[in-house]
């Protein structure tokens, strides 16, 4: 079972060891980045074809079905019609700009994956600040989305950027300010410390951040958040087919488009690791008999269902409105982080309670206090009546 | 014979120079976004030499300050105003007279500090920090005040905007 769990590293190690002396720095690099980039691809691949199948599903069709065995091999048919594709650039287009945004997407969107641990002791480079590389280096996606749409010299392309990067900036508060509260509480922005501070087990049960209040609504938060940093559905205004054509994504063809399509895809993925990492345990087992069984293989469980819920997601809820979107953040999303940020605080030092119960007081006080902020600010924030219409030029 | 770490430094300045030069006097173009373009890579060329350094930390915090959220902001002011080419203007004598002035002054604090600052080899012992807490526990004690002043000013700063920005109401 050490050796299942430990197979990937024992492998490169051993690989390692097969080259000459010199070249071993290389190989290192190379053996630590080539996995990471041919699973994530293949995730990607994977994910495209069991989405379209689960959309066709919840809406009431078949999904592809064409391309071999139950349409299985669809993904390598969109690659290949992808690279055979004309690639056209608009002729007012600033060419550099526009040939630079995909590649400013995707080459950061891989950095983030560089510090995740995807198992026990994988984790490509254990930074110190760790997470904050992640938010450091997942900005940079704003800029990739404002030179694709401000490059194309294209009405719609330069609507769907500036509302991806309105929502990005948003968005990217509520994300942040909800791994803080994890931060608070394990004292470290080192990603495989955060896991290791989840790996206990009390009566067979994990100690994952998600089973505290705060986890818990910290989570959800992180979870709608993300998706909105990710431009995932029901927040992907940026590209809202029905709107505004593609968005920035309008002018882009052939490969430069599957860049940014697998680069979105990669910051989902990116998103979801983090949210696996910080609330779920990361590649801790969920009960303690199975504390033995591979830790690669709990990161990659959790991985696949925290997707499928944003397929779900994405299938049944409908897209917001721009004003929507934005209230959302800033008056909901943002208090109610903050709110949450307190209650981390307070679990955290009433865990010197002794009196018999604690743990039910404590999550009584903790859950009763975010329950009260979220009915309060749903609440406040609950207009039945729309305001006078001004019918400005008619009157 | 330059070790690694040298020969990196040089190229890391070289390009801050270079992008710093590249955003406010390009050559090839007047266009106000290419030279946010090239602020960002200042930016990250910097934040290079703060690699450099050994201080991740801040790395990590002005590549997603700067280049992050402050360029961002920029880039969204320069879409809403729709800034065209600058075009270019006449020297302006006094303007020019007075900037000389304003270099000379900076680059002679800047040498005064060369002059007056300890040499590497002393201060060898209290290399930058990398770690976080450290960073984070001068701030909320021996930086205390500075810290609290400048949260003032970006508050003052904000409630200014709001102030400017906001219609008057009825």
């Amino acid at each position: 079972m050490e050796t299942l769990d430990q197979i990937f590293v024992l492998a490169k190690h051993w690989l390692v060891a097969r080259v000459p002396e010199p070249l071993a720095w290389l190989a290192t690099i190379l053996l630590s980045i080539g996995p990471l980039i041919t699973v994530f691809a293949s995730c990607f691949a994977i994910t495209t074809i069991v989405e379209r199948k689960a959309l066709g599903r919840i809406q009431n069709r078949f999904g592809p079905n064409r391309v071999g065995p139950f349409g299985l091999l669809q993904p390598l048919a969109d690659g290949l019609k992808m690279l055979i594709k004309e690639d056209l650039v608009p002729a007012q287009a600033d060419k550099v700009v526009h040939l630079l945004a995909p590649f400013a997407l995707v080459v950061p969107a891989w950095l983030t994956f560089s510090v995740l641990p995807f198992g026990r002791n994988m984790t490509v480079i254990d930074l110190d600040a760790g997470l904050l590389f992640f938010f450091a280096v997942g900005a940079s996606s704003e800029l990739a989305v404002f030179m694709a749409g401000w490059s194309s010299r294209n009405k719609y392309a330069l609507m769907g950027a500036m509302r991806g990067i309105a929502q990005m900036i948003s968005y990217e508060v509520p994300l942040v300010l909800s791994t803080v509260a994890v931060v608070m509480s394990v004292g470290s922005l080192s990603l495989p410390s955060i896991v290791e501070a989840q790996s206990a087990y009390v009566f067979g049960m994990p100690t994952w951040h998600v089973f505290t209040p705060w986890g818990l609504s910290g989570f959800i938060l992180f979870l709608i958040a993300g998706a909105a940093e990710a431009n995932r559905a029901p927040f992907d205004l940026p590209e809202a087919e029905s709107e505004i054509i593609a968005g920035y994504l309008t002018e882009y063809s052939g490969f430069k488009y599957a860049l940014f399509f697998m680069g979105e895809y990669l910051g989902l993925f990116a998103i979801t690791g983090m949210g696996i990492t910080l609330f779920l345990g990361g590649w801790t087992a969920p009960v303690s008999f199975l504390a033995t069984t591979p830790s690669w293989f709990w990161f990659f469980a959790k991985f696949g269902a925290i997707i499928a819920l944003f397929i779900w997601v994405r299938g049944t809820v409908p897209r917001l409105r721009m004003d929507q979107l934005m209230k959302f953040a800033w008056k909901f999303l943002v208090p109610l982080t903050l709110v949450n940020l307190v209650v981390a605080a307070f679990w955290h030092f009433s865990g010197t309670w002794q009196f018999p119960g604690a743990i039910f007081a404590r999550w009584l006080l903790g859950a009763g206090f975010i329950g009260g902020a979220y009915v309060t600010l749903g609440r406040a924030l609950h207009t039945n009546q729309f305001p006078p219409r001004v019918y400005a030029y008619a009157e | 014979m330059p070790t690694l770490p040298d020969l990196l430094f040089y190229a890391l300045a070289g390009f801050t120079l270079l992008f710093g030069f590249l955003c406010v006097a390009n050559p090839f173009s007047r266009n106000p976004v290419t030279s946010a373009m090239f602020l960002v890579l200042t930016i990250i060329s910097m934040a290079g030499l703060f690699v450099l350094l050994q201080a991740f930390f801040l790395a990590a915090v002005q590549v997603l300050v700067y280049a992050g959220a402050v360029m961002v902001l920029f880039l969204f002011v320069i879409m809403l105003l729709d800034i065209k080419e600058e075009e270019r203007r006449r020297l302006n004598k006094a303007a020019l007279g007075i900037g000389g002035v304003a270099v000379l002054a900076i680059a002679g604090l800047l040498v005064r500090a060369l002059v007056q600052a300890t040499p590497l080899a002393s201060a060898a012992g209290q290399r930058a920090e990398g770690s976080t807490k450290p960073l984070g526990r001068l701030l909320f004690t021996e930086y205390l005040l500075p810290f609290e002043i400048l949260s003032v000013l970006l508050l003052v700063a904000m409630v200014g905007v709001i102030l400017l920005s906001k219609k008057e109401m009825k």
